[in-house]
């Protein structure tokens, strides 16, 4: 298929075995997500062709990056790839702008689609051109590797953790850079986090690893309202909704987020109406009730089905999932009032969101 | 002036030596120091302990093989001479030959401790930057190991200067051709001829410290940091 992303391979490694068959669409964000030890980076160098997996297949777009069963194997450096590491791995003894070109001047002029400039300008790193890598703050450095792997016109850019070794307040820095990519540049990206967070705000696509196998797979929405099994995610287990702005309530400094079945009203961040946001719900902020409790704090109450119950980490713990419309949500409630409630799917229910984050 | 024209001969012959040398040890050192800093191979510690003998090894010892190896009846001898070369003991090529062997750890060292230390990740960088592995070799690996490559290059160049039980071995004391600084100063001791002795070993003296200093100079902006 020429619109995918396949990787097959079975990697033996000290703690885990990697054992993959996947195929994922090449747009947008595909975040491989996991514990560590869980194989997503090792995946990662393998597309980048930095591991060589034995009888492995990687085909990107129709082209066979790896075969062994036909002998094919494209080196690193023959890979139309940008590749971002978790260590910016910026070359020590070359300034910003050296780093920069390093890569563009080894691209030919007719493959080079992201001019220098337009890079330099999206990771706002104009004003460091002359510095000394030595000289630069993480953030700065994170933000250099980007561009630098930018450079190269990649057709797959891969992203090994890149804000895992920064501050919160770096990765607030970096973390914006990343969404104008995913917005204002079509090529695919690969982004591999442990990060629920990065993954919620980043992703369109999901693939969970664990201990080298993937456990799920899809849409990112679909993805995290799965409950079989469901998202090993503790605290952060909850959905994303792609949702648009459908209202203001500027008395209130509030505006309403709908989604296909239902509307949330949240934080006014300013966004204009008729755009697109991207809101999360964490499970342990919704809550189910059997009756409409209008005399309550909480502004968001929508009616549902609930449409399936699994066992959450905790054994106090079940997860729920309810249809609201056509989109799900989960919501953390104890088994205990599970069981009072008489929860069974099929049964409708008033969902309670104590709160909402708004996180594009 | 206490020095006298075959003084200055040992002097030119010697600085020729160690630049030969050094030139010889840094294009032969440099894949060499490659290998064995990257391979997972089981030749490695062999080979590292090969490349490791001219440290502890007595001179006297090492010179005497390799005079009996590049001799007539030595493999090397015989290659040279079937060459059209003759034989290469008691002349500048032995020496030079003689002399790369002497100071290989000296060289290779420095230079695979400096590749240890660039590791794999810049070298990765590079290949996503589509740089081919030469290509990452020359523009990565050798700049980011430049404080290596000093270090190997000075403690070579002085080390050769240094030599004397090989040289003795192969080389012999001849003007011109193998008569060296270090062979100089013994023969003039030998005649106690103090005040020439004095002026070729206080030069050496002044030669060693200089090298030291500089060598402090140029490795400290070229620390990784």
């Amino acid at each position: 298929m020429n619109d995918t992303i396949r990787v097959v391979c079975r990697l033996a490694r000290r703690d885990f075995t990697l054992e993959v068959d996947l195929t994922w669409p090449d747009q947008g964000v595909t975040a491989l997500f996991g514990p560590s030890g869980s194989g997503k980076s090792t995946l990662l160098r393998i597309l980048a062709g930095l591991e060589r997996p034995p009888a492995g297949r990687v085909a990107v777009r129709g082209n066979i990056w790896q075969d062994d069963a036909q002998g094919i194997f494209w080196p690193t450096h023959r890979r139309p790839i940008g590749l971002v590491f978790q260590d910016p791995a910026l070359f020590s003894h070359l300034n910003v702008q050296d780093n920069l070109i390093y890569g563009l001047k080894r691209v030919p002029e007719a493959s080079r689609r992201v001019p220098l400039d337009r890079a330099i300008e999206l990771l706002g790193i104009g004003g460091l051109l002359e510095r000394r890598v030595t000289n630069l703050s993480g953030g700065e450095r994170q933000r250099v590797a980007i561009a630098r792997a930018l450079a190269v016109s990649p057709e797959l850019l891969l992203l090994d953790e890149p804000l895992a070794a920064l501050d919160v307040a770096r990765k607030q820095e970096i973390l914006p850079f990343l969404e104008r990519l995913h917005r204002e540049l079509t090529m695919p990206v690969v982004y591999v986090s442990h990060a629920p967070d990065e993954v919620a705000r980043l992703a369109d696509h999901l693939v969970v690893l664990e201990a080298g196998r993937v456990v799920a797979e899809g849409p990112l929405g679909a993805t995290l309202a799965r409950l079989d099994p469901p998202v090993r995610l503790g605290e952060e287990s909850g959905v994303v909704l792609e949702t648009v702005i459908g209202a203001r309530d500027e008395a209130w400094q509030l505006c309403r987020a709908d989604f296909p079945g239902g509307t949330l009203w949240i934080r006014d961040h300013g966004l204009a109406l008729g755009q697109r946001a991207r809101v999360r719900v964490l499970a342990r902020d919704v809550s189910l009730a059997l009756e409409h409790h209008p005399h309550t704090s909480i502004q968001n109450i929508l009616p549902g089905v609930v449409n399936a119950l699994a066992e959450d980490q905790h054994p106090a713990n079940t997860l729920a999932r309810v249809l609201v419309g056509e989109t799900p949500l989960v919501a953390r409630i104890t088994r205990r009032s599970a069981a009072h409630l008489e929860l069974t799917p099929g049964k409708p229910v008033w969902v309670q969101v104590k709160s909402v984050a708004l996180i594009e | 002036m206490p020095l006298d024209p075959a003084d200055w001969q040992a002097l030119w012959l010697t600085a020729k030596l160690a630049t030969v040398t050094t030139l010889v040890l840094l294009v032969l050192g440099t894949p060499l120091a490659w290998w064995l800093a990257r391979t997972r191979s089981a030749w490695k510690g062999p080979i590292s302990a090969l490349v490791a003998m001219p440290l502890i090894l007595p001179p006297t010892v090492l010179g005497f093989y390799l005079l009996l190896f590049m001799g007539p009846e030595g493999w090397l001898g015989r290659f040279t001479h079937a060459l059209g070369w003759g034989y290469l003991p008691f002349t500048f090529g032995g020496l030079v030959v003689a002399s790369v062997i002497y100071s290989l750890p000296f060289v290779v060292q420095p230079i695979q401790n400096a590749f240890e230390v660039v590791g794999s990740v810049p070298l990765e960088a590079a290949a996503t930057l589509r740089a081919s592995p030469l290509d990452a070799f020359l523009t990565v690996a050798i700049p980011q190991a430049r404080s290596g490559f000093i270090t190997a290059a000075v403690l070579g160049f002085a080390h050769t200067v240094g030599e004397f039980g090989v040289v003795l071995m192969i080389g012999g004391n001849i003007p011109n051709a193998t008569q060296v600084v270090s062979v100089q100063i013994y023969a003039h001791v030998e005649a106690l001829e103090y005040t020439q002795a004095h002026g070729l070993a206080g030069g050496l003296v002044c030669f060693s410290f200089a090298i030291l200093l500089i060598m402090n100079r140029v490795r400290r902006p070229g620390q990784r940091g």
